[in-house]
């Protein structure tokens, strides 16, 4: 446009020549006074102080200027750091792109989504529109291009056209569309409040912690096993029982008071077990003999025997008494129970009775002391434990070895049936039809008694009164006093229980039943002292006394009284022992072997099958030589004797074989069983009687 | 009671050849000695372990047995145990002719 290009360069022009004038700030002054050079006439140059002072040729000077397309104010040296070269590059382009003035439009593409979303909503105005828009689109083509722009008008109204087909085709596509995105679907989230967490902990105590190990063997399972069953026998039993809180409160206390006992009494059992054990070390020698040593000797001699003396008991409160009595326990056979007391009517003291086993010769397995001395014991043969005894005094008591009281379970009193005499012999019975276990006693004041121990007491009952019918003594008023005999010993028959012997002071041996309570079947005129049936022979009898003789009878069957030969009859054999007997025995093992003891301390073994008039032994048993041996005793099962002293000393000897002889049995024969044993004893016997007598008055010294 | 048991064990100690008596109870540990003390405990611990070998041999054979002494003669002397319920008692004792 040339008016503008004038306008330009004249703006041009004069821009050099300010520039030559001045940098001043006063160049917008002279630039509107360009156009103002016809307005105003006159000019005047008004020179600013500081204006610098140039010479003409320097303001002639001409200053080319170069103008660039470049942006003054883009950076000309941009340094990027390249990780590639690790160092600072320099960028070879800046970007010269200056940026005026920006405003954002609104057009749309026509195609767009956006654009199409508009379309349809006015899809529906434009199909009325069409028509109108139709006329006013040419006629606004017609405007546009009035300026000389060489589009004809037919174009228009094609384009007119052009626009109503398309402008159906729109709305029903617009349709459509409408149909399928009926919803217009937009995301909504919403977010809730997150708590925020907290972490809370605490820390609990660890159990208690024990190690535990143990070894499982068979026994464990068993003894496990059996406390089991007795838990469940015991709760079986408590169930029967009515009335259990209290019985298992009494057994609470039981077993608190048992716990709380003294230690050392635990130790009991064993502390027995051990001291035997000692004593069998010490004693070694003596048990190994018991047990083994058979005198060798006896082969040699065939009629003579040793006994072996092996242990000897002593205890220290028996030194001053004398052994009354011995008896085997008859069930525990190494046991022995012995009593002790005094002989002497002017030494009277206390006695004991005392229980020696074989396993400990050092100390009593068990003892009582009593108030009187004790004349008598027997022990039970079926309850081993009952021992009864009778006492100086005349009473009669029971102890039980058992029961661990001191003294006697019961003990008969003056009103309670006491004998006024020393109680010289006790017997127990089988046990009656009651089954309450009893005793027969004698005593020197002429009454067997019979006591019977019923649930708390003993009760007696006088079986028969020894009474002296032939001699009476004189009373003091002339009056004739039946006298009553002095009961010694007596001794029950083996086999027939109602049939015993009744030796007196007076010298008369009695043959009594326990039916007749006052006649005795048989009377012989004897000894006194002890009296002892055959073990197996059942009518023969031995008696011992201190006229120094023994002297074995034979009970003669028939009762005749009358014939008058009873006071005549006369021992089938007598030994002279040359001192006073003290006891005699017969041998549990044959039925012609006997034991006697005397006042010298001797002890005599007689075998009748071997030699009829001598004995097979004669011993110094007794230590010292003033002891009196007061009883003997055969052991049931071992080949031993037990001799009491007057000085409370037990001796046990071992027989020797020969005095051991019983019948050898023929070999290859069957086995003998115990009756035929005590049949073939009892025919040893007989064939020694039978010789004897034929020739009934020999009476050998 | 205790008295007679008392009794009994002082009458083993005074028993010819007898050098010592230990109680020792189910734990091994000696309660009642007539030994020094490092003897004492030398024959708890041994005799213990010992004798609690033997029982459970014993019963293994048979669990309805049980065992009632142990006896260990050596040369110079002999050990006797007789184990109870909740004790061992052991004596030890010197040879006669040594």
């Amino acid at each position: 446009m040339p008016p503008k290009q004038v306008k330009s360069k004249t703006a041009a022009s004069v821009d050099r020549k300010r520039s030559k004038r001045g940098d001043g700030d006063d160049l917008t002054e002279m630039g509107d006074g360009t156009e103002q050079d016809d307005w105003m006439q006159a000019k005047t140059l008004v020179k600013p102080e500081d204006q610098l002072e140039l010479s003409e040729a320097e303001l002639k000077e001409e200053f080319t200027r170069i103008l660039t397309a470049n942006n003054p104010h883009a950076p000309q040296n941009i340094v990027r750091y390249s990780f590639k070269e690790r160092q600072y590059k320099q960028t070879s382009s800046v970007d010269q792109l200056a940026v005026h003035f920006a405003l954002d439009g609104n057009l749309l593409h026509k195609d767009s989504e956006e654009a199409k979303k508009q379309f349809n909503r006015m899809g529906l105005a434009e199909t009325k529109e069409a028509e109108p828009a139709e006329g006013a689109e040419p006629s606004a083509a017609a405007a546009e291009e009035s300026g000389g722009e060489g589009v004809p008008e037919g174009g228009a109204a094609e384009g007119g056209d052009e626009d109503a087909a398309l402008a159906p085709a729109t709305k029903a596509g617009g349709k459509e569309k409408k149909l399928t995105n009926q919803f217009n679907f937009s995301e909504r989230a919403s977010q809730t409040y997150n708590n925020p967490f907290r972490d809370r902990a605490t820390v609990t105590e660890p159990p208690p912690r024990a190690s535990f190990s143990s070894n499982v063997t068979q026994w464990e399972i068993y003894d496990a096993y059996q406390e089991d069953f007795e838990k469940q026998e015991k709760s079986k039993e408590k169930k029967v029982i009515p009335g259990r809180k209290e019985e298992e409160k009494s057994k609470k206390k039981f077993q608190i008071s048992e716990t709380s006992s003294d230690d050392i009494t635990r130790v009991e059992t064993a502390a027995k077990i051990v001291e035997r054990m000692v004593n069998q070390n010490t004693y070694d020698d003596i048990a190994q003999d018991f047990k083994y040593w058979e005198d060798v000797s006896d082969e040699f001699r065939d009629s003579e025997g040793t006994l072996l003396p092996l242990w000897k008991f002593s205890f220290e409160k028996a030194k001053k008494l004398a052994i009354t009595s011995v008896c085997w326990n008859p069930k525990y056979r190494d046991l022995v129970a012995v009593s002790c007391g005094s002989y002497d009517f002017m030494k009277q003291g206390s006695g004991l009775i005392i229980l020696w086993t074989m396993k400990n010769p050092s100390f009593p397995e068990c003892f009582f002391e009593t108030d009187s001395g004790v004349m008598c014991l027997d022990v039970h043969p079926q309850h081993p434990h009952w021992i009864c005894a009778g006492f100086y005094d005349g009473s009669v008591a029971i102890f039980s070895a058992v029961d661990k009281r001191d003294g006697a379970i019961h003990r008969c009193t003056a009103k309670n049936g006491k004998h006024t005499d020393p109680v010289w012999q006790v017997r127990w019975q089988k046990d009656d039809a009651d089954n309450n276990m009893n005793f027969y006693s004698i005593s020197s004041d002429g009454r067997i008694c019979l006591w019977t121990i019923l649930k708390n007491e003993m009760v007696y009952q006088d079986v028969i009164h020894l009474s002296l019918p032939d001699i009476s003594a004189e009373g003091p008023d002339g009056i004739k006093v039946a006298t009553t005999g002095c009961g010694t010993a007596f001794d029950f028959h083996k086999q027939k229980d109602y049939l015993f012997l009744v030796g007196t002071e007076e010298g008369k041996v009695h043959i009594c039943s326990k039916a007749y309570t006052s006649h005795f079947i048989d009377t012989i005129d004897a000894h006194n002292m002890a009296v002892c049936w055959n073990r197996f022979h059942p009518k023969i009898f031995i008696t011992c006394s201190a006229d120094w003789t023994v002297k074995i009878w034979e009970m003669k069957d028939t009762m005749d009284k009358s014939e008058g030969a009873d006071e005549t009859r006369k021992p089938l054999f007598s030994f002279d022992l040359n001192n006073s007997v003290g006891d005699v025995a017969w041998a549990p093992y044959s039925s012609t072997v006997f034991a006697a003891v005397t006042s010298d301390g001797k002890a005599f073994v007689y075998d009748l099958n071997a030699n009829k008039y001598e004995p097979l032994c004669e011993q110094m048993v007794a230590q010292k030589k003033k002891t009196k041996l007061t009883h003997v005793e055969f052991n049931p099962t071992y080949p031993i004797v037990v001799i009491g002293d007057d000085r409370g000393n037990v001796t046990s000897l071992k027989l020797s074989p020969n005095l051991r002889k019983m019948k050898a049995e023929k070999k290859g024969a069957p086995p003998v069983d115990e009756a035929t044993k005590v049949q073939r004893e009892i025919e040893k016997l007989e064939k020694i009687l039978s010789m004897v007598r034929n020739q009934p008055t020999e009476a050998t010294a | 009671m205790a008295a007679e048991v008392e009794e009994t064990l002082k009458r083993i100690q005074s028993h010819r050849g007898v050098t010592g008596i230990i109680v020792v109870n189910c734990e091994g540990i000696p309660i009642k000695t007539t030994l020094d003390n490092s003897t004492t405990v030398q024959y708890a611990s041994l005799i213990h372990s010992l004798t609690a070998k033997a029982r459970s041999t014993v019963r293994d054979i048979d669990p309805s047995n049980d065992l009632k002494f142990l006896r260990i003669r050596s040369r110079k002397n002999e050990i006797m145990c007789a184990p109870d319920k909740e004790f061992l008692l052991i004596v030890i004792q010197q040879d006669e002719q040594s």
